[in-house]
């Protein structure tokens, strides 16, 4: 028998995309049980109010509407608040506050958006007829919304207890040695910037079905989420308290997540205790303008920024400074983001040898801020390679050759930086040498020369990313504040015909696993990608999982299947050796055959999978039947991708339009299983980057109004912003996991905000232009050159 | 106030009562139970929803169900023949147009709409052509080489 074909490193088409291509994809929303009722949230239409009376009759009162549930009620039962997975210990020793969050809100809201009561009734119009109606007493408060004002004396309180509404003032770095480079540097380059807020916007609007069965206890959350089993830990320990045993909880295909569906959600919470209060199913998808004031936002930093630099440009030490929006409440990873995601990646590629950051987080009246594609590493990313980049313009250097001059080279890996992280391997120049070529950098001057002449201004910027990836050594996250550990499960089990069925704690919702994990369990066994399923998304079925975020799957949900397949493959041998009656010793496994080495004594991995199912002769003391294995995989380390993103823009001054001509991306993703799969993740990351840069940015009004509440207002990337790609890759594969897999999910968005912002800079230096925020929509870009020829021709008198 | 409606969807005669306000996407989804077609926004701007209503694209989430009175309805069920895919459903999996999937059966009906009229569409006519469709995860880039080859396809009646 001829094994097959191996397929690991080629671009095998998705095998999940039939039943999406023909509307079988099985979406929350197109779940629907017997009975079910229809559940209705009532948000605050106030950045900050106190709650008076709420007359649920009001609501009662409308035709269809079965029930209507207030935060006091949930408060009767004894139901707590959303946690926080992350407890970050500030200066001095200092914990974090975590004020509380209940699921439907006591006493006080806190942002527009906030969850006031839910209607339950017969039919989505009937519950939204009855939402409508629910006559709330709102008393508004003075709400603070903007960072800049969050501290400040005087300031509105989100919380009573959280004075100055600081959640935490952190820390990370050597402050004496970093201030002591900055005193011997002979320049240091200064840079103020925001990290622009964000809606994510997976297309899927979040959605939740509750169900309670009382013939046995138990309940079935039906949940649009990354990661079912976190989920089912933190509603059951912290939220409803109940037993997990008795908790189901499935996330069926996924529309998209980019860390907005990480996050146990209020109304997950909320239609899993209404099912069983009212003895029926309760079904509740978002609209979208829910989706907009309720989904966790991204980013929204504040930063100042100064590097030091001796007189040839060597880089001495960094210091950063910054503030991090949490929102109204501290959603489940926020406290994470702003410090372990983000400072520890402060190094970047260089050999910065001091380096000190300190972040204050800080409560406003608006959405909870938690992770977004990148999450931490995008702000980090965006800090650093802006700076860099000034850096480079101050010292007259070019920035490729700046870079160069300091990046951490190939022989000093394993590489400790000063904040926290150890890199296993990279080869930054490669990277950065295949994009400079690859992007035709040499002949850039041309092209600059050729938009002048048709009257716009062309310009280059450059990003060289790295990140932090596979999360997360559940030891070193320990050490750092995790309530848990970030290890991944697998199972993997031969059905006794000799197919596969592997369950493993990753979700995907759009990533691919099906395809790309089958490849790495088809090679592995020698049995065909056709009889191996991936089944993810249902604690059920699956032993256990941390889920999909943090560019994980594959460096450590992949990883646990490898551990699995090990197993299997041990198992088998010693199946093997019992039937080819030699010694364990002897048998090898290549290609789906167990041989015995040096004769042709043989049996297919598809003989013993049916041997350990029919162990007619099996030594009962010595060899158990069944060929069923399990594994946990903890990483030894994070992953490090890198790579060189170099960006080319063409600005018309006359509009302020900016147009991105040619993107070129060259990333060290380790080894890689897809490349189909791994460049589309690419594509969709840098389009992701490109809004950042480009179009999105969430707006709140001084009152804490969510001015960019819809798809009317809030500038999504369409096919008409994205330009195409230059891709390829460099490998340095990751040295301490199996498949030497790094991750590719997040390194579109971490790397290409800065490359297209100092592209524009690039672009409009000419004009006087020194630096440009995000997004650069065209009024923005168009203000800039206004001001600086204002200035200029101001200067000229 | 119920209204009796009847059309033909992908090809199969259906009737139902709705309320005046009940829309198309609703009806289809709801009443049909066909689940394919999907609502990601609320003021028609994903064209998740997209539907073909007599031949041409209509977003399903801004037409009411009692317009669709009398029409015929193609959904993305009713695009394939039997196991053989529409070389439009064909090249999105040949060129790896969608990830999560949400967006894509708006995106295909969309895209078979604009080949309709426009039938060897430029890189730019696809642009402009799926500008009322938004994809989150793909970029974009992989669904411009899927429209490109299942335009081709459906002049050849070939798979992408």
């Amino acid at each position: 028998m001829n094994a097959p074909v191996k397929t690991v490193g080629t671009s095998v088409k998705r095998t999940e995309d039939a039943r999406f291509l023909t509307g079988r994809g099985r979406y929350t929303d197109d779940i629907n049980r017997p009975g079910q009722l229809y559940a209705a949230f009532v948000r605050s239409p106030h950045a900050h109010a106190v709650l008076g009376e709420i007359d649920t009759q009001s609501a009662l009162d409308v035709p269809g509407v079965a029930a209507v549930f207030t935060g006091a009620d949930m408060a009767a039962d004894g139901v707590g608040g959303l946690p926080c997975g992350w407890q970050v210990i500030g200066k001095s020793g200092v914990p974090m506050k975590e004020p509380p969050h209940p699921p439907l809100a006591v006493g006080r809201v806190r942002h527009v958006g906030d969850t006031v009561a839910v209607v339950l009734a017969e039919s989505r119009n009937a519950a939204k007829d009855g939402a409508e109606a629910l006559m709330i007493d709102y008393d508004p408060q003075p709400a603070v919304v903007h960072l800049a004002d969050a501290g400040a004396p005087g300031a509105a309180q989100v919380h009573d207890d959280v004075a100055g509404n600081v959640c935490y003032d952190w820390e990370i770095g050597d402050k004496a040695a970093t201030d002591a480079a900055f005193e011997g540097a002979a320049h240091v380059t200064r840079l103020d910037l925001v990290n622009n807020r964000l809606i994510p916007n997976a297309i899927e609007p979040r959605a939740a079905v509750g169900e309670y069965d009382p013939a046995d206890g138990s309940y079935t959350l039906t949940t649009t989420s990354q990661n079912p089993h976190v989920i089912r830990l933190l509603m059951c320990a912290f939220v409803l308290n109940l037993p997990e045993h008795k908790v189901r909880v499935v996330a069926p295909d996924v529309g998209g997540g980019f860390g907005s569906k990480i996050f146990h959600y209020a109304e997950e919470a909320v239609v899993t205790w209404a099912a069983a209060k009212v003895g029926r199913p309760i079904k509740w998808t978002a609209e979208r303008g829910e989706s907009f004031m309720t989904d966790c936002h991204g980013r929204d930093h504040v930063s100042t920024a100064e590097l030091a630099m001796d007189a040839d440009g060597t880089f001495l030490g960094l210091r950063v400074r910054t503030l991090a929006n949490m929102g109204a409440y501290l959603s489940t990873f926020a406290s994470s983001v702003p410090t372990y995601l983000y400072a520890t990646l402060l190094a970047g590629q260089y050999r910065t040898p001091a380096i000190h950051a300190e972040v204050k987080a800080l409560f406003t009246h608006t959405t909870p801020v938690d992770a977004y594609r990148g999450a931490g590493r995008p702000e980090a990313t965006y800090l650093l390679e802006k700076l860099v980049e000034k850096a480079a313009r101050e010292m007259k250097m070019d920035p490729a050759e700046l870079r160069r001059k300091n990046f951490i080279r190939p022989d000093q890996f394993p590489y400790a930086t000063p904040v926290a992280l150890t890199y296993d391997t990279g080869d930054y120049a490669a990277s950065l040498d295949r994009a400079l070529e690859l992007s035709e950098y040499a002949t850039f001057a041309e092209r600059r020369a050729a938009s002048e002449a048709n009257g716009k201004l062309r310009g280059v910027g450059f990003s060289c990313y790295i990140e932090a990836c596979g999360i997360a050594p559940s030891a070193v996250a320990g050490a750092l504040g995790a309530r848990a550990g970030l290890y991944e499960a697998a199972e993997v089990r031969f059905n006794p015909t000799g197919s596969v069925t592997v369950f493993t704690g990753s979700h995907s919702h759009g990533q691919g696993h099906e395809t790309t994990f089958a490849q790495i369990v088809a090679d592995r066994l020698g049995v065909p990608m056709a009889n191996v399923e991936i089944v993810h998304g249902d604690t059920n079925r699956i032993p256990f999982g941390m889920g999909t975020y943090g560019s994980r799957s594959l460096a450590v949900g992949g990883s646990a299947i490898v551990r699995a397949i090990d197993k299997i493959i041990d198992k088998g041998k010693k199946i093997a050796a019992h039937m080819l009656e030699a010694g364990e010793g002897d048998i090898e496994f290549k290609d789906g055959v167990f041989s015995v080495a040096g004769t042709d004594k043989s049996l297919t991995m598809g003989e013993i999978a049916f041997q350990a199912y029919v162990p007619h002769n099996f030594p009962h003391d010595k060899l158990e039947p069944g060929l069923d294995e399990s594994a946990f995989y903890d990483p030894g380390n994070f992953t490090y991708p890198a790579g060189t993103y170099i960006c080319e823009v063409e600005v018309d001054p006359d509009t302020g339009h900016v147009t991105v001509d040619r993107f070129t991306a060259v990333d060290d993703f380790g080894t890689i299983i897809n490349p189909m799969i791994v460049e589309g993740q690419v594509h969709g990351g840098v389009a992701q980057g490109l809004g950042q840069a480009l179009l999105e940015g969430c707006v709140y009004d001084d009152e804490g109004q969510l001015v960019t509440g819809s798809y009317m207002d809030y500038a999504m990337p369409r096919a008409l912003h994205i330009p195409d790609y230059r891709f390829d890759f460099t490998c340095t594969p990751c040295t301490h996991n199996p498949l030497g897999a790094k991750g590719c999910g997040e390194a579109g968005a971490i790397g290409s905000p800065p490359a297209i912002i100092n592209a524009i800079i690039d672009a409009l230096g000419p004009l006087g232009v020194d630096d440009i925020p995000m997004p650069a929509t065209p009024h923005t870009v168009w203000q800039a050159i206004q001001a600086a020829r204002a200035s200029t021709a101001q200067a000229a008198e | 106030m119920s209204i009796a409606i009847t059309m033909t969807v992908n090809g199969r005669e259906v009737s139902g009562s709705v309320e005046p306000r009940t829309l198309l996407v609703e009806f289809l989804r709801e009443h049909l139970r066909l689940t394919g077609t999907h609502v990601g926004c609320d003021t028609s701007q994903c064209g998740a929803c997209v539907v073909l209503m007599d031949g041409a694209s209509v977003k399903s989430c801004t037409t009411l169900a009692v317009q669709g009175d009398g029409a015929t309805i193609t959904t993305i069920e009713g695009l394939a023949n039997g196991t053989t895919l529409h070389p439009m459903q064909q090249a999105f999996n040949d060129h790896h147009g969608l990830q999560c999937g949400f967006c894509t059966p708006g995106m295909v009906m969309s895209a078979i709409d604009l080949v309709a009229r426009v039938p060897n569409p430029t890189d730019a006519d696809i642009r402009k052509g799926l500008d009322g469709n938004l994809c989150r995860c793909t970029g974009y880039q992989n669904i411009l080489r899927a429209v490109k080859a299942g335009a081709q396809g459906m002049q050849t009646g070939m798979g992408g």
